[in-house]
């Protein structure tokens, strides 16, 4: 046996800035999507009809010039499915894969064209003549709750307190509403399926999706087959953000059909508009808002109903509706609360996950209460969410009644109003706007609180699957999904740290439902929570086995067998780990194990509104500066500064990443990205070209970012880090205040802009006109 | 003279000449290189020339020089390339080898993450990193324009940007190394004549001058004339349209001339938004910023002001600032050549004074006169790389007492056309340069115009705006004060 020097330390182990896996890859081409797998020789291309009605019955439909286009091999309707025509992942059987009688949205799937190419089966599927009768339709939130359209699901209702009397307490009273617009995900990579056959009842389908698991659930219930017939494969997504959750099933239950009925390979890509038309976006919301509060700003009461647009189907829009209303206090103690969710139905595409799931919606509506009880008082909003925050004696308690207990929001404001010089700044920005009237300045300091965890308890699960070889390389696989976000590199460093080797011996690969099943969808910011905690235990049960082959072999104490920098050290002997292993092999020790993680702690009963839904909280805060244009509305973030929670990060440099991408999401929905459906139910900003998402032109003119470093996260959470996906979404709610800020710098600060989001030019230049002539009013009125 | 027909298109595709005679006339570069070649690093995100994800360069003669340009594979038709050199990401690296410095930057700054994008920003970095080693953050935003990132927010790929001139030395790029060579080989395939391909409803061609041109058109008057296939690209990959047959203006350098005279600037029509720019903002400083904001760099690349003008769009971008310069097309049939004033040219919403087997040769710009105030304002919902929604150019003369000698006011996104604002104008002329002039004229707007509502604006704020760029105009022409968002403010902080 060889005496080896320790060596300091492994490369690529936890909290250390270790680059993506697949970087080298994403920046010559080489990384393969769906699209880019070789076909098999034969392989057919299938494309969706698309509903050309937002509500109407089918008539009739007419085939016969479809049939006749060119490379057309066969069209799949209802009657082709051999299994159930739904795939509603809430289990309401209101989903169809192929709509049929009625269509309830413009571009719902009624068939799909199988060619021999994709290009003859696109222009194939517009051949079809279709009869309709049109039936009255509503695309628009508060028209569906007028025309008395039905909730999609059951609504949920957060209560605590004495509602009553904490508004007969209230001194001041203020009552609003506001729209908060939706979002397409604009994934780079649209959806895309590629379905390959096999023996008696098989099928492997490559699915771009989040939830490989429910991909294949639901294409064995669309086939009619059991899911150990269906195996689901993703390598990578180009991006995800919640839009593959559910919205990948569709693709991947039709192109799987198609290859059963043809016994061939399949694939399925919808074209970007197709896409954006028949697969589900962010919802948008109406918020119903009535506050109280003393004469200081302290809220003593809220009471607020938010009413989203939910699209023909219940999809996720339960549980985003219920993330709503647990968002809606953000940082904030509301003494006596009753928030209230109206998951509406209407004539448009089924909304669905996107990252923050209901939750910036929420938040946005709370702070846009925060900002009109700052009006009210004619304070700073920063003043008012201070007086606020959650802490001290008796005012833990969330709306539903789970206490805060890692609450550190006082420390991240403090630290970025220091970094950002924000009182100093604010004071500039007021002296700016008196000099100044054409061109008008704001700032806002707004801060995030996330609960970590899927609200459905049974979803915090996850299973890992680890393989070492006898040469001592790791083969690692987990059920979470990589789309961008660097998954497989921090739970591959999680790997490393447990086995202490390089990373370079660890290859992650592809998610497949044959390796690790029953998975949960990698989304609630959980990917690396569950799956490192699952992959960690894989491999600490592959260590105990080693380290009592150890010590048995080597006659030492179980203590005295240590994984070390790419060595095994047994009492005072080193052996290379590769070395180690082998002689593990010759002794018969299983070198594989499934590993197995369920979050501790959470429960939740949601008829009650109660529980403990979140394990713990991520925190950060945003500070932006803005310049608006008041004759045209255009304005540009001069600043932003960042100071963001990621608990004890397992890779700073991708959790920067994260922060910073979703920064300049969030501000992107607030902002230029507009949903705009036309009088006949048709959503016409389908493409890049008329739907504005930011450019690099678009982000902060300054933007300082950073990791709160010294924070560690109080729940045993993998290596104490925090999840990171979400949570800086809603740091982009900055901006939209300080619009507001500029906006309101018209009127002398006194009237409340409530530009509601998206704040385009449009809306921001209206509001400033409404409020140049309230002034003039008041100023009227006054005189 | 009788012209020479060759029926194969050749180009270089990386490191080799390609070949074809079999080839649809609406066969876009992108398809070719995925499906054809089984060249997959190039990816489709959006089919339109708007996301940037199949961004490839092509490098192409003007005048025996070579020149590298940003393009979008989606809306390139194949028939366009010949004599071109196609450089796909596939190429940059060697299989095993290293990365290219651009590729290394970018793994280095963790410029990547979902990575579907990332092809393509490298290879706008690539664009950019030839025409300039060392950009500022202004000149990289620019470069990017036409490439969306949906994961990262941008900062770390404008990190690598500025990281790559740290990493490679421009001198060893093969690109620019072999660059001689390349040309000879370019220079090589231009045999002078004239290429079809394909009949009936795949007839495409490449007249090989601009007087074949006029013939090809005469004989064809239905033909699609593509020149950057910005627009006409929509229409395949979009609206499945048959198209053919296409003429395709790849070689008539001579319809890439720009010629500068004591009069002012003439473009020819086949000159592209990116070759049109050091002299457009030379002359016309105040086309700078609107010149800045057209589509994103691979669409001024490709895309002509001829054709800009040509499409007959209500919202190009061009048009109103071209109007208000009084400028003129000059449209040729066969060997017949008249001039029209370019407000003329639009005569109502998809109508042009185009006759069949007409084509727009050459677009005249008149220098400004003394005592002129000229200003042109593109109105977005995003900043760059946006469709008008109201786009208001002004030109004012002034007589020595201060008054409005001459007004011409024009307006994109306000009417089926670009059209004049005759009301506004006629309030502004023989009065006094003076705010309440303006104030009094601003009501004639709602006699010149009734702008609709859509998915870019309403009717409500297009009026408003409309109304405010008049004043936006005055307020700069007595400048004082801030009057526009400071676009450098990053420099102050």
């Amino acid at each position: 046996m060889n005496v080896m020097q320790p060596i300091d330390r492994i490369r690529g182990g936890v909290h250390e800035n270790e680059r993506h896996e697949s970087g080298h890859k994403h920046v010559s081409g080489t990384a393969e999507y769906i699209d880019d797998i070789p076909e098999p020789a034969g392989t057919l291309h299938g494309y969706l009809g698309l509903s050309q009605r937002a509500h109407a019955d089918i008539l009739s439909i007419d085939f016969d010039a479809v049939s006749a286009s060119e490379g057309v091999i066969g069209i799949l309707t209802a009657d082709d499915i051999p299994g159930e025509n739904d795939i509603s992942p809430a289990h309401k059987h209101d989903d169809p894969v192929f709509a049929t009688g009625k269509v309830e949205f413009y571009g719902q799937p009624m068939f799909a064209v199988i060619a021999t190419s994709r290009e003859a089966a696109r222009r194939a599927a517009v051949k079809v003549e279709v009869e309709y009768r049109d039936l009255p339709h509503v695309t628009d939130v508060l028209e569906a709750a007028a025309a008395n359209y039905p909730l999609v699901i059951d609504p949920l209702k957060l209560e605590r307190g004495d509602i009553e009397a904490g508004f007969a307490k209230a001194k001041n009273i203020v009552e609003g509403e506001m729209r908060i617009g939706g979002q397409d995900h604009f994934y780079l990579e649209s959806q895309i399926s590629f379905a390959i056959p096999g023996e008696d009842d098989e099928v492997l389908v490559y699915s771009s999706t989040q939830h490989p698991s429910e991909t294949q659930h639901m294409v064995a219930t669309v086939l009619g087959v059991p899911s150990n017939a269906v195996t689901v494969n993703v390598r990578r997504m180009g991006g995800g953000f919640g839009g593959k959750e559910t919205q990948a099933n569709i693709f991947a239950a039709v192109a799987a059909l198609a290859a059963k009925k043809y016994r061939c390979a399949v694939k399925v890509r919808p074209d970007r508009d197709d896409d954006m038309s028949a697969t589900g976006k962010r919802h948008d919301f109406h918020v119903d808002y009535k506050v109280g509060f003393d004469d200081e700003g302290r809220i003593e009461a809220v009471d607020a109903v938010f009413a989203a647009r939910c699209g023909f189907s219940a999809d996720l829009s339960g549980p985003v509706t219920d993330r709503a209303l647990f968002h809606a206090d953000n940082c904030y103690f509301y003494p006596n609360v009753r928030l209230r969710s109206k998951p509406l139905k209407t004539n448009t595409v089924s909304n669905t996950a996107f990252r923050g799931f209901g939750g910036p919606q929420g938040m946005v509506g709370g702070e846009r209460m925060i900002e009109d009880v700052a009006y009210a008082v004619g304070k700073d909003p920063l003043e008012i969410r201070k007086l606020n925050f959650y802490g001290g004696e008796g005012r833990n308690l969330t709306p539903y009644h789970q206490t805060v207990e890692d609450n550190i929001i006082g420390r991240i404001i403090e630290e970025l109003e220091t970094s950002a010089d924000y009182a100093a700044r604010r004071e500039a920005v007021i002296a700016f706007n008196r000099e100044n009237h054409i061109i008008k300045r704001g700032i806002a300091l707004t801060p995030v609180k996330f609960g970590i965890s899927f609200t459905k308890t049974e979803y915090n699960q996850a299973g890992a699957l680890v393989h070492v070889y006898t040469d001592g390389s790791i083969h690692l696989n987990h059920g979470g999904t990589e789309m961008g976000q660097g998954l497989y590199t921090k739970v591959a460093q999680v790997v490393a740290d447990e086995f202490q080797v390089d990373l370079d011996r660890i290859k992650v690969t592809a998610t497949t439902t044959g390796k690790v099943p029953n998975t949960s969808a990698t989304a609630a910011s959980s990917g690396s929570d569950l799956n490192g905690m699952a992959a960690a235990n894989a491999a600490q049960q592959i260590k105990a086995r080693l380290v009592r082959f150890a010590a048995e072999r080597w006659n030492v104490a179980e203590a005295d067998v240590a994984f070390e920098p790419n060595t095994v050290r047994i009492g005072a002997e080193r052996l290379p780990f590769g070395e180690f292993i082998k002689l593990a092999y010759g002794a018969r020790i299983q070198l594989s194990a499934a590993g197995f993680y369920k979050t501790p702690k959470i429960h939740w009963n949601r008829s009650e509104g109660r529980g403990r839904p979140f394990f713990y909280y991520a925190y950060g805060a945003s500070c932006s500066e803005v310049s608006v244009d008041t004759l045209t509305g255009e304005y540009q973030v001069d600043r932003t500064d960042i100071l963001h929670d990621v608990g004890r990060s397992l890779n700073p440099a991708l959790d920067l990443g994260q922060v910073e991408g979703a920064f300049v999401q969030g501000m992107g929905w607030l902002t230029t990205e507009e949903l705009w459906w036309d009088a006949k139910g048709r959503l016409r900003t389908h493409a890049p070209s008329t739907y504005k998402i930011p450019l690099a032109s678009d982000r902060p003119r300054v933007f300082n970012v950073r990791l709160a470093e010294w924070s560690v996260n109080r729940e045993e959470t993998i290596r104490r880090s925090k999840a990171v996906g979400e949570p800086p979404f809603m740091l982009g709610i900055s901006v939209l205040e300080a619009l507001s800020m500029a906006a309101a710098s018209v009127a002398e600060y006194r009237i409340p802009p409530r530009i509601d989001a998206p704040a385009t030019p449009e809306r921001v230049l209206m509001a400033i006109e409404q409020l140049r002539a309230a002034a003039r009013q008041g100023a009227v009125a006054q005189g | 003279m009788t012209i020479q027909i060759r029926n194969t298109i050749r180009f270089l595709l990386n490191h080799r000449l390609v070949e074809l005679s079999d080839v649809s006339a609406v066969q876009t570069l992108l398809d070719f290189l995925r499906i054809d070649r089984n060249l997959r690093g190039t990816k489709e995100g959006c089919a339109e020339g708007d996301c940037g994800a199949c961004t490839v360069l092509v490098g192409r003669l003007l005048g025996g020089q070579l020149k590298y340009e940003s393009v979008n594979a989606c809306i390139r038709f194949v028939g366009s390339l010949d004599g071109c050199h196609v450089v796909t990401v596939d190429s940059l690296a060697t299989p095993g080898g290293p990365l290219h410095p651009v590729q290394q930057a970018m793994v280095q700054t963790h410029a990547s993450q979902c990575g579907f994008c990332t092809p393509g920003f490298v290879m706008s970095l690539y664009g950019l990193w030839m025409e300039n080693a060392k950009p500022s953050v202004t000149e990289i935003e620019k470069a990017l324009q036409g490439n969306l990132c949906r994961c990262t927010g941008y900062a770390a790929i404008i990190r690598a940007a500025e990281a790559i001139s740290t990493i490679g030395d421009l001198g060893k790029d093969p690109l620019f190394a072999e660059r001689d060579r390349i040309a000879g080989e370019l220079a090589a395939l231009q045999d002078g004549r004239r290429v079809v391909i394909g009949e009936g409803a795949e007839l495409f061609m490449l007249p090989a001058s601009v007087d074949d041109f006029a013939d090809v058109l005469e004989a064809n008057p239905k033909a699609t004339i593509v020149a950057g296939s910005t627009d006409v690209g929509l229409w395949v990959t979009k609206f499945m349209r048959d198209i053919a047959p296409v003429v395709h203006l790849t070689h008539l350098e001579e319809l890439r001339r720009i010629t500068v005279d004591d009069k002012g600037v003439t473009l020819g029509a086949g000159v592209s938004y990116a070759e049109a720019y050091p002299v457009i903002t030379e002359h016309f400083p105040q086309l700078r910023e609107l010149w800045d904001r057209i589509g994103g760099q691979q669409v001024r690349n490709m895309g002509t002001v001829g054709g800009n003008i040509a499409n007959g769009s209500p919202i190009g971008d061009t048009p109103p600032a071209l109007i208000a310069l009084g400028a003129s097309v000059t449209l040729r049939k066969g060997a017949r050549r008249r001039t029209v004033a370019l407000e003329d040219f639009f005569i109502a919403y998809g109508k042009q004074d185009r006759e069949p087997g007409e084509f727009v040769e050459a677009v005249h710009i008149p220098f400004l006169e003394a005592d002129t105030s000229f200003a042109v304002y593109k109105i977005t919902k995003r900043l760059d790389e946006d469709i008008t929604a109201v786009c208001g150019a002004f030109r004012l003369t002034f007589d020595g007492a201060g008054e409005v000698a001459d007004a011409v006011i024009a307006f994109g996104g306000m009417a089926g056309t670009p059209k004049r604002a005759v009301h506004v104008e006629a309030a502004l002329k023989g009065k006094a340069w003076q705010e309440p002039t303006v104030e009094q004229a601003i009501s004639a707007f709602d006699q010149d115009f009734t702008p609709l509502t859509d998915w870019r604006a309403s009717a409500e704020y297009r009026q408003l705006v409309a109304k405010n760029l008049l004043r936006r105009f005055y307020l700069e022409t007595q400048a004082t004060g801030n009057i526009r968002i400071d676009r450098n403010i990053a420099v102050a902080v």
